[in-house]
């Protein structure tokens, strides 16, 4: 018996992708290219600076941006964890790793926040980008790759696009709901005061969303991270080409030492961000 | 030309309105236009007019539409048909701009809640109006210290709101709203939230603030204990409808329907209202074995006219006036037994505030309550009654905003 659908053939979707793919790469591959060169040399260059002074002087800057951000435990932390890293030999690694994520999730802050803004001023948009986000995040991961490569090559500029789209959907969603938590009486007042749209935005709504926006942002950094191993796959090196080479190899013990130093930034940034946000928070 | 002119104003939530402004026309109750249209009628055909310097109080219970109205008169809600006017001004036709403007030049407004942002300072809560014009910052913190300094919070402006009282907070919404100076304060059951003592001061607070600052407000309450002694006139209000606008004396006197009544009726249970529930901390006393001298010292410094005097258990012994311990001081007594009085008015906590409103009548001194073992427990001043009986303050006085004393000096 035929496994085929009665009466009309396959819908050739993934030709159409394929298609409509190759005409994007055709006609747009010289802005992205570009775009690659740019954030490529950017990421190359931040890199150069992290890893060309000593680990200890790097180590004693960090240590003391966590500390001033988020307190003397995180700081006392962020030093142990990263000494650990330097002697576990994955300091270069480490470093192109963080400078990835950072990266990515500016980019993804940079347009998350005015389109989350947008969404929660506007229901009208926010219905709109739902299921977009939807899409997003449900996709698998791996598929967001694909593209990529033609676009931007093989390398960090791809990884970074792929983690940009897969973490971008909390730090929207996020941004839309601190917004739309704003008390309605809060708004009001702020109206019946004469405040423009832009000063209602500025001194009442964004404030107080800033706790619920660095929770989102949080959560986009930790899903950042959670991409590096899958962006080493189409070589953006880092932590994650550790992992990637270990599997491979099928060596578990090299496989768990880069697995805990992933950890290890992944909980530097997280107690950082969570620092930031709880500071924001009214009422001290 | 009245400050604010308000005709045929009418709100329907919802769109399109047309058929709900059909069935209103046709003598439709709220009930049955929102069955037939599923539109909300908010007011209907509301008219009235508040002069400069007036207090208007609009009152209803929840879902009379008071809400709804006072919005309408910023245009924080968009009336369906009808007009505000402000100074002449027909603001349904301003546009957006425009709106802006006339919020930030004639309008304060207090609401509820408090409506406090709260990653804001005090200070910076009371400067919001200010920075929304954009006014220079040294200014606009002067202009706010001063409100501040009018609701008598200084040294809370670095504050936030949540460190506050309820009572407090209430006052920062106060001093935001007359930071801005605006010529009309609106005040959307501005005083609600508030429990019975601190609700009370601050009408009070209220009076005593507009009789030097002169604003017009329109003040939403669902009180009419509130609206008779803040009202210079009441707009009663029921189903999105007016039933009755007037002085408080002509509500109390010939409410208009039943549903005037009803209120009216609550007022006089407020008749079982006691002693013990409208009575104030005594303040300030006297004991026993004070001398003259510190007694009349004490009397000066809170410019009392007479003092209560306790034993040591706390028992009431009496009373002292303050002529007659300056006397005592002149002739060299070194105790006051000569000049202590037992005679004053006292009662039990029980005591109904019928019976003291006789006992106020003639006595100059403050009626202690006392309990039965004779330990003072507070003192009745007119004031207290007439705030809690807004029926006999409409009997005896002739306008219940201005009361006859501060409730903080007994027999001043």
């Amino acid at each position: 018996m035929s496994q085929d659908f009665p009466f009309i053939d396959k819908i050739p979707l993934a030709r159409y992708i394929d298609q409509g793919l190759d005409w994007l790469t055709f006609q747009f591959a010289f802005i992205t290219r570009a775009i690659s060169t740019v954030l490529g040399n950017g990421v190359d260059l931040v890199v150069h600076l992290l890893t060309y002074p000593p680990p200890w002087l790097v180590i004693a800057g960090f240590t003391a941006l966590a500390w001033y951000l988020a307190g003397r435990r995180v700081g006392i932390g962020t030093a142990a964890g990263l000494l650990f890293l330097w002697n576990l030999q994955l300091w270069v690694a480490t470093m192109e790793t963080l400078t990835l994520v950072l990266f990515a999730t500016t980019v993804t802050i940079c347009i998350a926040l005015p389109i989350g803004i947008l969404g929660g001023l506007s229901e009208r948009f926010h219905r709109a980008i739902m299921p977009i986000l939807d899409f997003m995040q449900t996709m698998p991961a791996f598929v967001y790759l694909i593209p990529a490569i033609p676009f931007f090559g093989l390398g960090q500029v791809s990884a970074m696009f792929a983690t940009v789209i897969f973490s971008m959907p909390p730090a929207i969603r996020l941004t839309t709901l601190g917004i739309r938590q704003v008390p309605q009486e809060l708004v009001e007042a702020a109206d019946a005061f004469g405040a423009t749209r832009r000063q209602k935005l500025i001194m009442v709504q964004l404030p107080l969303a800033v706790p619920t926006i660095m929770a989102g942002i949080n959560q986009t950094i930790m899903l950042a991270l959670s991409m590096v191993v899958i962006a080493a796959m189409i070589g953006a090196g880092g932590l994650g080409g550790e992992v990637w080479r270990a599997i491979q190899r099928l060596q578990p013990g090299d496989g768990f030492e880069a697995g805990i130093a992933i950890v290890i930034v992944a909980m530097i940034l997280d107690r950082v961000t969570q620092h930031i946000g709880r500071k924001h928070k009214p009422n001290p | 030309m009245p400050k604010i002119r308000i005709e045929n104003l009418t709100k329907i939530f919802g769109e399109p309105a047309e058929p709900a402004l059909e069935l209103l026309e046709q003598g439709l109750d709220r009930k049955e236009i929102l069955k037939r249209t599923g539109l909300t009628l908010g007011i209907a055909d509301v008219s009235f007019d508040v002069e400069q310097g007036e207090i208007v109080v609009v009152m209803g219970l929840s879902g009379c539409g008071k809400s709804t109205l006072i919005r309408c008169i910023n245009r924080l809600i968009e009336p369906t048909t009808g007009c505000v006017e402000i100074d002449g001004q027909d603001i349904a036709r301003l546009d957006a701009e425009s709106v802006l403007k006339l919020r930030r030049s004639k309008f304060g407004m207090v609401f509820q809640n408090f409506a406090l942002f709260p990653h804001r300072t005090i200070l910076e809560n009371v400067a919001f109006g200010l920075e929304v014009r954009n006014m220079d910052p040294a200014e606009r913190d002067n202009r706010a210290n001063e409100s501040l300094r009018q609701v008598g919070l200084e040294g809370w402006e670095q504050a936030y709101p949540a460190q506050l009282s309820g009572g407090m907070q209430q006052r920062v919404g106060l001093a935001r709203a007359l930071a801005v100076d605006p010529d009309i304060l609106l005040m959307d059951e501005a005083f609600s939230a508030l429990d019975p003592l601190i609700r009370r001061d601050m009408q009070h607070e209220l009076i005593e603030l507009q009789s030097q600052v002169k604003k017009t407000i329109v003040f939403i309450t669902h009180d009419l204990d509130e609206a008779l002694k803040l009202g210079d006139r009441i707009v009663l209000m029921k189903d999105g409808y007016v039933v009755q606008v007037g002085t408080p004396e002509e509500i109390l006197a010939s409410p208009a329907n039943r549903y005037v009544e009803r209120f009216v009726e609550d007022v006089d249970k407020s008749q079982v209202l006691t002693a013990g529930t409208v009575m104030r901390d005594a303040g300030a006393v006297g004991f026993r074995h004070d001398g003259p001298r510190t007694l009349l010292h004490r009397m000066e410094k809170l410019s009392y006219s007479s003092l209560l005097v306790l034993n040591r258990d706390n028992t009431l012994a009496g009373y002292v006036l303050a002529e007659d311990a300056a006397a005592a001081i002149r002739r060299g007594d070194q105790d006051i037994n000569d000049i202590l009085k037992t005679d004053g008015p006292r009662v039990g906590p029980d005591e109904p505030l019928t019976g003291l409103i006789n006992l106020l009548a003639d006595t100059r001194i403050p009626v202690a309550v006392i309990s039965e073992s004779g330990r003072l427990l507070g003192t009745v001043v007119k004031s207290n009654v007439l705030s809690a009986l807004a029926d006999a303050k409409a009997g005896e006085h002739d306008t219940p905003t201005v009361p006859d004393e501060s409730p903080e000096a007994p027999a001043a």
